[in-house]
């Protein structure tokens, strides 16, 4: 140790004595879980990363305030890894060896997941993920477990709730045009896709991606609507997101079914800059106020994060990623009460084996680490009304189309009569 | 109108349009780069900037973001003032300006960017008007209001930037403060002065395209990045310091992405814009319109 | 020192270096340092045409992209072995390096920046609509499960290949800047005009430092692919290798092989080790501040500062 840090630790090992004196009838206070991550807090991810991070440590706290789990507080190392997968590899073995932390999780999304794999796998830890898609699907790792609902074959999994919806159309939908951004996740949603179109005997007749920083996504619309699909179905991220809607109404996309795959719309930001523009869009969705009451429980941890995320300025609604965020941690927690210890070859096994009562309801793995049924929503938005962000947690908005355990009404068609 | 002839049309329309946003963005570095040799990489950020003072106007007292961007520009030049202030005192006056200049515009680009993180979050910021949502048809001809509105005042602000700099004694002193600057102070006049000014007048520039781009799109502190390649694409293609050039070659490469994204498949459009732009550099290296 | 000795030395070294995966078993440090040299030899190979030449080159990470890249093709093709990846990124990044300075290096600097800027973007779009390599979606490539050498882990061969490959860049940069081709450069840089005048067939010599300049650059790619196990294009062409490969250099001064080596090493490691006290937006405020700070207060780096204080010392 260095002289600088001197000071520092002469100050924390007073610290741990005061504390140690003041918890004097636990003096055997044993050492606190220490878990540790990466989290994008800057970058192009950031949005995510801090509402991911905000809901993490809502699950610490309320953990602490239970006594812990086995009665060791719960203390988190994080760092933040820029978004940047390159930073990865160095901050997990900074955590696992300097920092020596007792369980580790991921960090928001494939890109940042993905380069933890090999040291997970070689040290054979449980590792649980954020929102990554179809990662294990190369490492093929039995101690990998995903959080976000898409289903044990993500791809085909994520874009059946569309197809299943055109389907119910009436006559039945001939054509179809498939369009999405140049970047991980939609070219895996375009490729799940494909598969249903296949499957349903659809023609298809427009199938491109973009540059996600595109400015002006009219030339595209208009490229699409030339060839009269009956559907579109489109994958994108956030600012295309944003884009595309903007551009279907500006060039007056007419089409039965539009949408399907945009992320973005998921999160307040989103729903209130495009207010009115959604009205007619087929997306997916994690929660709806309408099916609220399969969630109980969520309205607890909803309160406690809009609260905290109006003041750091992210997410003000949170309905998609940080219940998930929290879930995860649950998962954890649930499995560590449940094998009594930190074994990871033990946890993994309880894992595989059990199924979790969450905040997001009751999840189970397959053997891939996905959860064992999909569960991502596909909605229809409609009736909105100006931009204010209140109007959202009203019911009525976003009508659930699949699946159909959570079904609240059915397509309206086309879009473009929708729109308004 | 068949079907063909509109989606060509419209590919030519959307494709000057969207030049016309681009010439906003890039007509400052035409200034600064291409007139001052004045290598301001952080053009993107102080654009950035206007896009943010332009939201807070908008979200807050619901004020227009491109007219708040027009009034507020002379702020922005005094800003653009400043920072030449200090570029000049320190790597100008030094005559060492070219790379280090470079890696202090780097720097600067990386402040503002947290600054913008730091203050705003990191959230995707749109403005609303009342203009953004409507779209004026043409028999098929589609024009949207989000991206007319710009397109006119940057045609008003570029083609004002060209007369006042041709027309004026001061115009002309720029032109010439690269190349001579001995000559310009027989006459009379002081460089640095000049510079500074014209510096300054680019920077204010960047404040009115941001407001633009938060009309157009949905903006974040890290997207500053990506436009550093388009701004210097567009003035190096159309010839360097050239303000007719620079509008040239925004409408090149507007008309290329376009017609790229109608025709082949978007995702080559930057393939198309920036090969076109190697093409340009081997080939005819002063620039479309260079001398 | 003659370049033989020098060459022994940084070996040497190098050896010490690679010697000490044998004594620590933490892996972190290993990592942290991967990325380091990483940055040794982006650095060291962006002076080569930068610093000694006066050509700034904007595309680092297209060249460093190039080197990941080549050797993606080679997993996918053939599960090449690692010095195979190698020695083909190199070259391969060599050649581009060669083309684009065929046809951009007889125009002025600013002309050559912007094409390296555009060839970056193109690159970028080809590798993006190139499903081969995985495309948008980026491509696995999975560490092999056994390790050579009786090596603890794979980090610490990629380390030691690190290690070797920042002797061999630095090796290079020194050996042409002692030689006639360094001389030839140094004088391009001070000026153009007068060096062709006088007989240096500049052309030929810039497009000599440019080809070696980005072999090198390619070259620090080439083991991306094995130390992330996954590549996608935005990580590959991150903007943070072009912006440290200009401005570690700078940082630590651009006269001599040892300043970007200085620079690397520190502006490297002050990143590695913010990231994980700091770790928030700060992060990049930090990078911004020093770059700012240094190139105002230090304007020829580190090596500047010594030489400046030595030349005191001697009165």
């Amino acid at each position: 140790m260095s002289i600088k840090y001197l000071p520092c630790f002469i100050g924390r090992m007073l610290g741990a004595l005061l504390v140690s004196l003041v918890l004097s009838g636990a003096a055997l206070a044993q050492q606190p879980l220490r878990i540790g991550f990466g989290m994008s807090q800057t970058g192009a991810l950031a949005g995510n990363g801090k509402a991911a991070l905000i809901s993490m440590e809502i699950w610490r706290d309320d953990v602490n305030a239970r006594g812990g789990i086995l009665g060791r507080k719960v203390e988190f190392v994080q760092y933040d890894d820029q978004t940047n997968p390159s930073t990865v590899p160095g901050l997990y073995t900074k955590l696992l060896d300097v920092d020596k932390v007792d369980l580790v999780v991921s960090g928001y999304g494939t890109a940042v997941i993905a380069p933890a794999m090999p040291l997970m796998m070689q040290r054979k830890l449980v590792f649980m993920s954020l929102f990554g898609l179809n990662v294990n699907s190369k490492f093929k790792y039995d101690r990998y477990f995903q959080i976000m609902p898409a289903g044990p074959d993500p791809a085909v999994d994520w874009t059946r709730g569309f197809f299943e919806a055109a389907a119910t159309l009436n006559p039945k939908p001939q054509s179809v045009a498939l369009v999405g951004a140049d970047a991980e996740y939609p070219h895996l949603a375009l490729e799940g896709a494909r598969e249903h179109v296949k499957r349903l005997g659809l023609k298809l007749v427009y199938d491109k991606t973009y540059p996600p920083n595109t400015v002006d996504y009219s030339p595209i619309v208009r490229a699409i609507q030339a060839t009269n699909p009956d559907l579109v179905y489109l994958a994108s991220y956030p600012p295309d997101s944003a884009g595309m809607v903007r551009a279907a109404s500006e060039v007056g996309l007419k089409t039965r079914m539009f949408g399907g795959g945009l992320v973005g719309p998921q999160f307040a930001a989103l729903k209130t800059q495009l207010g009115p523009l959604l009205n007619g869009i087929i997306n997916y969705e994690a929660y709806a106020p309408d099916v609220g009451a399969k969630f109980p429980f969520l309205d607890q941890f909803l309160a406690k994060y809009q609260a905290r995320a109006a003041k750091e300025g992210v997410d003000p609604l949170g309905f998609y990623l940080p219940p998930y965020a929290y879930a995860m941690m649950q998962v954890l927690e649930q499995a560590i009460k449940g094998t009594g210890g930190l074994d990871q070859g033990k946890l993994a096994e309880y894992m595989h084996k059990n199924s979790f009562d969450t905040f997001v309801g009751k999840v189970s793995f397959a053997s891939n680490g996905e959860w064992a049924q999909p569960r991502m929503m596909t909605v229809q938005y409609g009736g909105i009304a100006g931009n204010d962000v209140a109007q959202w947690k009203k019911s009525g908005l976003i009508t659930v189309l699949y699946p159909n355990e959570y079904k609240t009404g059915t397509v309206r068609a086309p879009y473009h009569e929708n729109r308004k | 109108m068949d079907s063909t002839t509109a989606l060509f049309a419209n590919a030519i329309v959307a494709g000057l349009l969207l030049g016309g946003f681009y010439a906003a963005m890039s007509v400052g570095v035409s200034i600064s780069f291409g007139m001052l040799d004045v290598v301001n990489i952080a053009h993107p950020a102080f654009i950035l900037l206007g896009s943010y003072i332009a939201y807070t106007m908008n979200d807050r007292l619901g004020l227009d973001p491109i007219a708040v961007s027009v009034v507020l520009s002379p702020l922005f030049f005094v800003l653009g003032a400043g920072l030449y202030r200090v570029y000049y005192l320190c790597f100008e006056q030094r005559g060492q300006e070219s790379l280090r200049g470079l890696a202090f515009f780097f720097g600067i680009l990386f402040i503002t960017e947290v600054m913008l993180v730091l203050v705003f979050g990191v959230d995707y910021r749109m403005s609303k008007t009342a203009y953004a949502d409507t779209t004026w048809r043409l028999d098929a001809l589609d024009f949207p209001m989000r991206l007319v509105v710009p397109f006119l005042v940057s045609m008003l602000m570029v083609v004002g930037l060209q007369l006042f700099l041709s027309h004026t004694f001061f115009g002309r002193a720029v032109l010439a403060v690269a190349q001579d600057p001995l000559a310009l102070r027989l006459m009379g006049v002081n460089p640095i002065r000049v510079k500074e000014r014209a510096f300054a007048l680019s920077i204010a520039t960047a404040g009115v395209a941001g407001a633009f781009l938060i009309v157009i799109q949905p903006v974040q502190p890290a997207i500053g990045r990506e436009y550093i390649g388009l701004v210097f694409a567009v003035c190096v293609l159309g010839g360097m310091g050239s303000i007719w050039g620079t509008l040239l070659g925004a409408f090149v490469l507007g008309l290329a992405e376009s017609f790229t994204s109608t025709f082949f498949g978007p995702s080559w459009a930057p393939a198309v814009s920036f090969g076109l732009l190697l093409a340009t550099l081997a080939f005819r290296p002063a620039g479309l319109l260079g001398r | 020192m003659t370049n033989r000795v020098f060459a022994a030395v940084a070996f040497a070294v190098a050896i010490a270096f690679a010697a000490v995966t044998q004594l620590i078993s933490n892996e972190y440090y290993f990592t942290a340092a991967y990325t380091v040299l990483q940055f040794v030899i982006l650095a060291t190979a962006w002076n080569i045409l930068g610093g000694y030449t006066g050509y700034v080159n904007f595309g680092s990470a297209a060249f460093f992209a190039i080197g990941a890249y080549s050797s993606v093709v080679l997993y996918n093709a053939f599960k090449a072995p690692l010095p195979v990846m190698i020695v083909a990124g190199t070259l391969i990044a060599g050649l581009a390096g060669l083309g684009l300075g065929y046809l951009t290096l007889r125009l002025r600097g600013v002309f050559f920046a912007i094409a390296s800027l555009a060839l970056a973007v193109v690159l970028y779009t080809f590798v993006v609509n190139w499903d081969y390599v995985g495309g948008a979606r980026g491509a696995y490539v999975l560490q092999p499960s056994e390790v050579p050498f009786g090596l603890p882990r794979y980090v610490h061969l990629l380390y030691i290949a690190m290690v070797l490959m920042s002797a061999l860049a630095l090796i290079v940069a020194r050996t042409i800047e002692t030689s006639t081709l360094g001389r030839g450069l140094a004088a391009i840089r001070d000026d153009e005009l007068a060096a062709e005048c006088s007989g240096v067939p500049t052309l030929r010599l810039k497009i000599v430092s440019a080809s070696v300049s980005c072999a090198l650059m390619g070259m620090a790619g080439t083991t991306f692919p094995y130390f992330l196990s996954y590549v996608e294009p935005s990580s590959a062409f991150n903007l943070s290798y072009a912006v440290n490969s200009i401005a570690m250099p700078l940082i630590g001064g651009m006269m001599s092989w040892v300043g970007p080596l200085i620079g690397a090493v520190l502006l490297g490691s002050v990143q590695q080790l913010v990231q994980v006290t700091i770790s928030s937006a700060w992060n990049l405020l930090i990078v911004g501040v020093l770059l700012v700070a240094f190139v105002t207060l230090a304007p020829n780096g580190i090596m500047g500062w010594i030489d400046l204080w030595r030349r005191r010392g001697r009165g």
